[in-house]
């Protein structure tokens, strides 16, 4: 999310609880306004479920029904088959194991190594005073504002010129790069709201700032690291630009999105193996998103919104 | 050397991950080891440590990148000759770019007003209900699919089968035109209606965003002013319109712009469903093609730097118009 709020007004998460819970034990109102308005919300809500559903039903079908009848027809003739995700993921032409192997190993370092770089940044900026420190603020936050498709092409000459291109090196690189002016501006400001007495108090007992930084803020940082962790897990595992040009030409990096977005078009017909192949892309960023979801919102909400 | 580079095999791939995640944690551990070491340091060599390797990988991946690019804008396609404002030239001039730059506007026009209404329409509707929980998750779970996934997803919606007896529509909207007795259409080949289409998917997937914002937004409006607008006799649809929507005016801003700037660089729906092809390709998408595909590095670059321009103008309305609602307060 681009953003442009440079500050962030904390709100204590006790207080709001309460009136929120206050406000909907006083206030509830457990029917929709009226008629008209329940219609609206429930054709929004089946259009935005129906699509994937649809998808999803058509991947455990065999393959000639999904050419011969529409996905619906299942609910009169119900004929489901795992054999399209065996063939999606083993099958020689396609492999989907392996590159759901790649996904997760360009997407792990590409979470932690910028999380830890722009947690040590962001503490820098916040708590150790040095002369052009908020000149050097507002430019890291700025270069939010340069989309990542001016960087490619003079970054993949370096990439070639220093041997690294098509390895996972250059995908590790480019994500941690890209993701920095907004982790940086992300955590700075959660880390901005943790009370500047506690750092005092430890200062006072003799506390450098490598120590304050591990054993002060980095615990009660956690749920901020987790809000941006999902964020930047999800940019990473869907991307597909920066996988593309960093590793579009090498078999052995390439993740799953490249190679479903190759299929879509060479094979669009063959909804057999693209359905299957999109539910494996689409499978594991869904279940983090649904279990860490609450941190996810509040990122989203950090990021965007003042509170 | 080669065994950091080639990695084919699983083993050797969880391998290297596990490697360069220590190699980095080595390395910073390292590096605030040796800042933390003597008694007093002066303040800006710790804060060299903890920002030397930010600053380093920004100014290495995008501020040089970027300066290059803009250099590279003006030079011919493998980047030998400087030819001024050709490409610029090409990129405003030429009939294939023209309908690149329409179709952008397009985007950028239709996402983020749609997207907006849509969210906020929604999250009133929903708001303080029985539902509200399961209704929110299921407009919010398309911001967890990627954009490929969400451009396959909907080319199945469009899917076309020739009207033939004995053929079966496996698409839904096809479907739904032959039981209105309507022809089957090729959403996707038709053009300019096409280019509608590839929206739809864009605000299928953004209008969970815009939602969660406005919904909170829509939350954090004080009970009281709620309360007095409800005394008066104020209900239902004016309550939206004179209460609801000028109290998150803000919010409503910044859903907004996001929501622009993303749809701006959006290029995995346009590749994933039509590869840019039948006249629906956007910036984003030439640019990859121009660098990418056609090696034409001069023209990509322009581009590129175009995408840059058209995002200062929206960035720079945020933020006055958060400057002013900081003056109201």
């Amino acid at each position: 999310m681009t953003t442009t709020t440079p500050v962030m007004a904390p709100v204590p998460i006790d207080e709001r609880r309460l009136t929120r819970a206050e406000r909907r034990a006083v206030a509830a109102r457990t029917k929709f306004s009226s008629p008209a308005a329940s219609i609206i919300a429930l054709v929004i809500a089946v259009l935005w479920t129906v699509p994937t559903l649809g998808l999803l039903i058509t991947s455990f079908r065999p393959e000639l029904d999904i050419r011969r009848s529409g996905w619906w027809t299942v609910f009169t003739d119900p004929t489901f088959t795992l054999d399209n995700y065996n063939e999606v993921l083993y099958g020689g032409g396609t492999n989907f194991a392996a590159l759901f192997v790649n996904s997760l190993v360009i997407t792990l370092p590409a979470v932690v190594i910028p999380i830890t770089l722009a947690l040590l940044a962001a503490y820098a900026f916040a708590w150790i005073d040095f002369p052009g420190r908020n000149i050097l603020f507002v430019a890291v936050f700025a270069l939010q504002v340069v989309p990542i498709q001016v960087t490619l092409i003079p970054l993949l000459s370096i990439y070639v010129d220093t041997g690294l291109a098509g390895s996972f090196w250059t995908i590790w690189l480019s994500h941690s790069i890209f993701a920095l002016p907004l982790a940086v501006f992300l955590l700075h400001n959660f880390m901005k709201e943790i009370p500047a007495s506690l750092v005092e108090a430890a200062r006072m007992d003799g506390a450098g700032h490598v120590k304050i930084f591990f054993q002060v803020l980095l615990p009660l940082l956690t749920p901020a690291i987790a809000a941006f962790g999902v964020f930047q897990f999800l940019w990473v595992w869907n991307d597909l630009l920066v996988a593309l040009t960093f590793a579009g030409g090498a078999p052995d990096v390439v993740p799953l999105t490249v190679r479903v977005a190759e299929l879509a078009g060479t094979r669009g017909s063959d909804w057999y193996l693209l359905a299957a192949g999109a539910f494996v892309s689409i499978v594991l960023p869904l279940v983090v998103f649904l279990s860490l979801q609450r941190y996810f919102v509040r990122g989203l909400l950090a990021g965007s919104v003042k509170g | 050397m080669q065994w950091f580079l080639d990695a084919s095999t699983t083993g050797h791939k969880i391998a290297l991950m596990v490697v360069a995640i220590l190699l980095f944690a080595a390395v910073m551990g390292a590096i605030l080891f040796a800042v933390d070491r003597p008694r007093r340091v002066p303040n800006w060599i710790v804060a060299a440590g903890f920002l030397g390797p930010t600053l380093l990988l920004l100014l290495v991946g995008l501020v040089y990148p970027a300066l290059d690019t803009i250099r590279g804008s003006f030079y011919s396609r493998d980047g030998s000759q400087f030819v001024g404002l050709d490409n610029y030239a090409t990129v405003f001039t030429t009939d294939s770019f023209q309908t690149v730059l329409v179709n952008t506007l397009l985007w950028v026009v239709l996402v983020p007003l749609v997207t907006t209404g849509l969210g906020l329409v929604y999250a009133y509707l929903v708001d303080r209900t029985r539902f509200e929980a399961l209704a929110k998750a299921l407009v919010f779970l398309p911001m967890a699919i990627s954009m490929v996934g969400a451009g396959v997803i909907w080319k199945f919606v469009y899917e076309y089968r020739p009207d033939q007896p004995g053929v079966n529509q496996i698409g839904l909207l096809n479907q739904l035109l032959v039981m209105l007795g309507m022809e089957p259409q090729q959403f996707l080949l038709n053009a300019p209606s096409n280019t509608f289409w590839l929206i739809v998917v864009m605000i299928w997937i953004q209008a969970g965003f815009a939602m969660t914002v406005l919904s909170a937004a829509i939350k954090a409006i004080p009970d009281d002013i709620v309360e007095a607008a409800r005394l008066d006799g104020v209900g239902g649809i004016q309550m939206f319109r004179y209460v609801t929507v000028p109290s998150i005016r803000p919010a409503l801003v910044v859903v907004l712009t996001t929501v622009a700037i993303v749809t701006l660089k959006v290029f995995d729906i346009v590749r994933t469903m039509t590869g840019g092809q039948f006249g629906t390709s956007v910036v984003a998408n030439e640019f990859y093609t121009q660098a990418f595909r056609q090696f034409n590095v001069g023209l990509g670059a322009a581009l590129a730097v175009l995408l840059f321009v058209l995002v200062i103008p929206i960035i720079a309305y945020n933020v006055r118009q958060l400057r002013l609602a900081e003056e109201i307060r």
